[in-house]
């Protein structure tokens, strides 16, 4: 055993001061000394850490972090150094499975994959292709991503796929989209190391990207510390080094951020001369923001006017401002429409494209960025433009397919209405892969009646049994990271490449190997007749799909597997302008927004209402950036008498998504082994609970009971975190889901996890419910000073 | 002059709006979507005629009759199921460019008698319809392929 530090006691490791440049700090686990290492990347956040992995007699024995690495120069977090046991788990799928009689048996990939195909044919024949849809994750790689794209739009043509990143990370590309004319991150994480101050806005980043959230720890602790303004209805980690923590009301982000706004265009703090030059649409947005005064906004947010004014100080006058921006604000209500002003703060400041000056619209999962580029989200590749008909055609000439054979005669479907299709019948094959939608979607009875549909044929591609497999019809057993080659990108736009390092168990496959099965079973031919995917590796892949980007902002033509092995990550655009990645985008203050590039027309922030082609050509933003603003909106669902408490939803240090992998580690899971429901002293006191006991909170769509954990939250509201289903705990209803809404947001399409109306019932404490008690009670012991 | 029967028109047509976008709201509220957002189109509508009562009160003598109404012949009642939401997205389309048309007539006749309160009021109904109407295609647009081809169980 060889551990550099115990991560799940020192979650962020000892400081390394920032003194001019960011110092390495190698981290590392092993359990076995590696007979070798294979180059990778970690794969259990969006930061994108570089990692190698260490391999004994074709085993995963351990990662070391990779010390020349842009992202974390040899840093790792306790999910990089201990999920990667998952792969070497005993209870991995190593044989397709198909539904016989009402019960999984194990199959050949033949007879599994003759199913889907003869399945698919039925559908398209009696319903067009439009019977078919596809769920997949922000998981897999770019190549597979990609493949996936090709084969959902050119093969079969059906506008029916989305990834769970519309559960994380939809909002990121809209705002980008909205503001700068395509998706894409302006900054880089470098800009840390020099910025006078930072806004986390709904991200809670020392618990979701520990190694990100380092570089901060280091910067606070050298010369110079940037100021911090914390936006975040808990006192969290990250607010508890906060210069000035706003504790809002859930649902109010957009009128915080129109009152700092209002503050800072009041006090005069912007660059008239870069508004004039490279935005559109300021008269509007003052008008807009000019609407809330500070004490509005208490009124409305609960945020004290006078902390108010301190955070718009600081952000109105620092230098150089990095902002970060996550699922607090992402999944609630008006969650485009309040990312957008982050946006809008830069811009207004004129503080983008250069150093110091990021925004980070962050992703949730590793890979969630590739999801969008590749078009696997339903988004044409490329950051293409589905209403612009020269971009479907550049794509059509690509891929040697007819125009009309892609499907863009409306927006792709979004997830949550692939799975309306799906509830209300017209699509009656549902092929989810990488991910668990019967834990991760909102509102989990209504999932799990969809999913049970008898006129629903589901497919699951997944490294292991979940809560979702138990519905499928067929289950294909994939590889997973560590066992596949291919790349993914993180949020400041660096590509990895991580490396096949083992082999996968028994019969299971690569994601890659799996679609491109099912298209030469499918036989998709291109016009000429010939085979429409012609890539047979990932690295093949990986070229065509750098012809896709040709020319795109997401260039990748100047990459190739060779340059991304060895050394650290590269950030893209990389072509013949950047043969080494670009640090920033928008660096000349030119945005894609020019008619010809842009990735969308627009939409109307408070409806979703699709600008057309038309309307776009009248405002001409020819390379301007747009400053969009919208007023409040009130949630849709509120506390009320019945149910009068906010619920919020949320992640945990330790744990990833559903614990699929994460839940597979004995530390990790040592360290958070239960769900919790946390509420303020207050509530306690009122509804006479104590630390440890079991509660049952209550929506109007179901209930779960967890053991409180008392403090850190504002009265009034609770917070469960999402990652415990049932998969190792079944005695009892836990999954915060089952309370969260169906609804989303009208531009986005991200569902709003962050708010609800509940109601809690303190349990009598029967013998079973004492003892899960007692055993959280320890686990809360041991959570309370690191996370709330 | 007939312009109070414009004036008239709009202004009970909103009314009828705010109550139309409501009662589908209603019938397709399995559609989430269109639940919520025909909710706050609804309070738009009933925002507009709340900004009309002023003018409408101001040439209400030019009414002397019943005028004719937008949604006599549309939406008696709202329908269940795919195809009958796209009917009714469909039927709230026309009264809401039935809107826009007059409108643009009703400036015209403010312009021309130089009442600015009217060509403002023309103007806020203009901008806030024109963004239902969007809404409307948009998702008329979106549900169309679905609807049309894909056989319901
Ligand atoms: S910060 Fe994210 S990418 Fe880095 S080690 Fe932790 S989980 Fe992995």
């Amino acid at each position: 055993m060889n551990e550099s530090r115990d991560s799940i006691k020192d979650i962020w490791g000892m400081r390394t001061p920032y003194k001019g440049d960011w110092p390495a700090r190698v981290d590392q686990r092993t359990i076995e000394e590696p007979d070798h290492w294979v180059q990778s990347a970690c794969v259990l956040c969006s930061n994108g850490c570089g990692m190698d992995i260490g391999v004994k007699n074709g085993r995963i024995v351990g990662v070391r972090g990779r010390e020349g690495d842009r992202v974390n120069h040899g840093r790792l977090g306790p999910k990089g150094l201990h999920a990667w046991v998952a792969n070497n788990s005993k209870d991995r799928i190593t044989k397709p499975l198909i539904r016989t009689n009402g019960k999984l048996r194990e199959a050949t990939w033949d007879e599994a994959m003759d199913l889907i195909v003869q399945q698919s044919k039925d559908i398209i024949e009696k319903n067009t292709s439009l019977g078919i849809g596809f769920y997949t994750s922000g998981q897999l790689f770019l190549e597979e991503y990609y493949t996936l794209g090709v084969l959902g739009k050119a093969g079969l043509g059906t506008p029916h796929m989305d990834g769970n990143t519309r559960l994380c990370t939809a909002t990121a590309a809209a705002a980008l989209k909205v503001s700068f004319g395509s998706d894409g991150q302006p900054g880089s994480y470098t800009d840390l190391h020099t910025t006078d101050a930072i806004l986390h806005f709904g991200h809670n980043i020392a618990s979701q990207q520990t190694v990100l959230w380092m570089r901060i720890l280091d910067r606070l602790a050298g010369p110079n510390p940037p100021k911090l303004v914390v936006i975040d209805p808990r006192y969290t980690d990250t607010a508890q080094k906060a210069t000035v923590h706003l504790a809002l009301k859930p649902g109010t982000n957009v009128p915080v951020m129109n009152g700092i706004l209002n503050l800072i265009i009041q006090a005069g703090n912007i660059d008239k001369a870069y508004i004039d030059a490279h935005t559109t649409g300021f008269e509007e947005l003052k008008k807009i923001v000019s609407a809330w005064a500070p004490e509005r906004v208490e009124e409305v947010s609960n945020v004290p006017a006078s902390r108010l004014r301190q955070a718009a100080e600081i952000l109105g006058t620092a230098k150089s401002v990095v902002s970060t921006v996550l699922q607090g604000v992402y999944q609630s209500m008006q969650g485009t429409a309040a990312a957008v002003q982050v946006n809008n703060l830069h811009l207004i400041r004129g503080l983008i494209g250069r150093d110091g000056c990021g925004i980070y619209q962050m992703n949730g999962q590793p890979t969630a960025q590739n999801t969008r580029e590749c078009g696997a989200d339903g988004d044409l590749p490329g950051f293409r433009n589905w209403s612009n008909k020269e971009h479907v055609k550049e794509l059509a000439a690509l891929w040697n397919v007819q125009l009309d054979k892609i499907p863009h005669w409306s927006p792709p479907t979004h997830a949550m209405q692939i799975w309306r299709f799906a509830e209300s019948g017209t699509i009656k094959m549902l092929w989810i892969s990488g991910t668990n939608p019967a834990v991760s979607m909102p509102e989990l009875s209504r999932i799990r009646q969809i999913l049970k549909k008898k006129n629903l044929f589901v497919v699951v591609q997944d490294a292991f049994m979940t809560e979702t497999t138990q519905y499928a019809d067929v289950v294909l057993p994939a590889a997973i990271w560590g066992e596949k080659t291919g790349c993914f990108t993180n949020v400041d736009r660096t590509v990895h490449l991580s490396h096949k390092a083992v082999d996968p168990p028994g019969e299971a496959k690569s994601d890659l190997d799996i679609f491109l099965d099912y298209s030469r079973r499918m036989d998709f031919r291109d016009k000429d007749g010939n085979p429409l995917i012609q890539w047979t590796t990932a690295e093949e892949a990986f070229e065509a799909w750098k012809k896709c980007t040709k020319g795109r902002p997401c260039d990748y033509t100047g990459m190739s597997y060779a340059k991304l092995t060895g050394g650290s990550g590269i950030q893209w655009p990389c072509n013949e302008t950047y043969p080494d990645g670009a640090r920033h985008l928008y660096t000349n203050g030119v945005f894609n927004t020019d008619i010809n590039q842009c990735e969308t027309y627009g939409h109307d922030l408070d409806t979703g209402a699709a600008v057309t082609e038309q309307e776009y050509k009248a405002k001409n933003p020819a390379g301007k950036a747009f400053l969009k603003g919208s007023d409040y909106l009130p949630p849709h669902e509120v506390p009320d008498l019945e149910y009068p408490l906010w619920l919020t939803t949320g992640r945990i240090v330790y744990h990833f998504h559903t614990r699929t992998k994460t839940g597979r580690s004995q530390q990790l899971q040592d360290a958070a082994p239960d769900g919790y429901v946390q509420i303020s002293e207050e509530d306690a006191a009122k509804y006479g609970i104590r630390e440890g006991d079991m509660i049952t909170v209550a929506s109007r769509r179901g209930k779960v009971t967890e053991p409180a954990k008392i403090g850190g939250i504002e009265p009034g509201l609770v917070f469960i975190p999402f990652h415990y289903g049932y998969w190792d705990n079944n005695k009892r209803s836990r999954a915060a889901n089952e309370l969260t809404l169906t609804e989303w947001d009208p531009v986005s399409k991200q569902p709003h996890f962050k708010y609800a109306a509940v109601s809690i019932i303190k349990k009598e404490e029967d013998g079973t419910f004492k003892k899960i008690g007692k055993s959280i009670e320890t686990l809360t012991e041991k959570l309370k000073p690191q996370e709330v | 002059m007939h312009i109070g029967k414009y004036i008239d028109l709009v202004h009970r047509t909103e009314k009828d709006l705010a109550d139309a976008f409501k009662m589908v709201a209603k019938a397709h509220r399995d559609e989430v979507d269109i639940e919520q957002t025909c909710l706050l189109l609804s309070s738009w509508s009933l925002q507009l005629a709340d900004t009309m009562k002023p003018v409408a009160n101001r040439y209400k003598k030019e009414t002397d009759r019943e005028p004719d109404r937008l949604t006599k012949t549309l939406l008696k009642k709202a329908r269940k199921g795919s195809m009958a939401m796209l009917r009714d997205l469909h039927d709230l389309y026309l009264i809401v460019n039935e809107v826009l048309v007059c409108c643009t007539i009703l400036k015209q006749g403010g312009t021309a008698l130089a009442d600015e309160e009217l060509v403002t009021v023309c103007e806020e109904i203009e901008r806030q319809t024109t963004r239902q109407s969007s809404w409307l295609m948009t998702r008329m647009k979106s549900a169309a392929p679905q609807t049309l081809i894909v056989a319901h169980p």
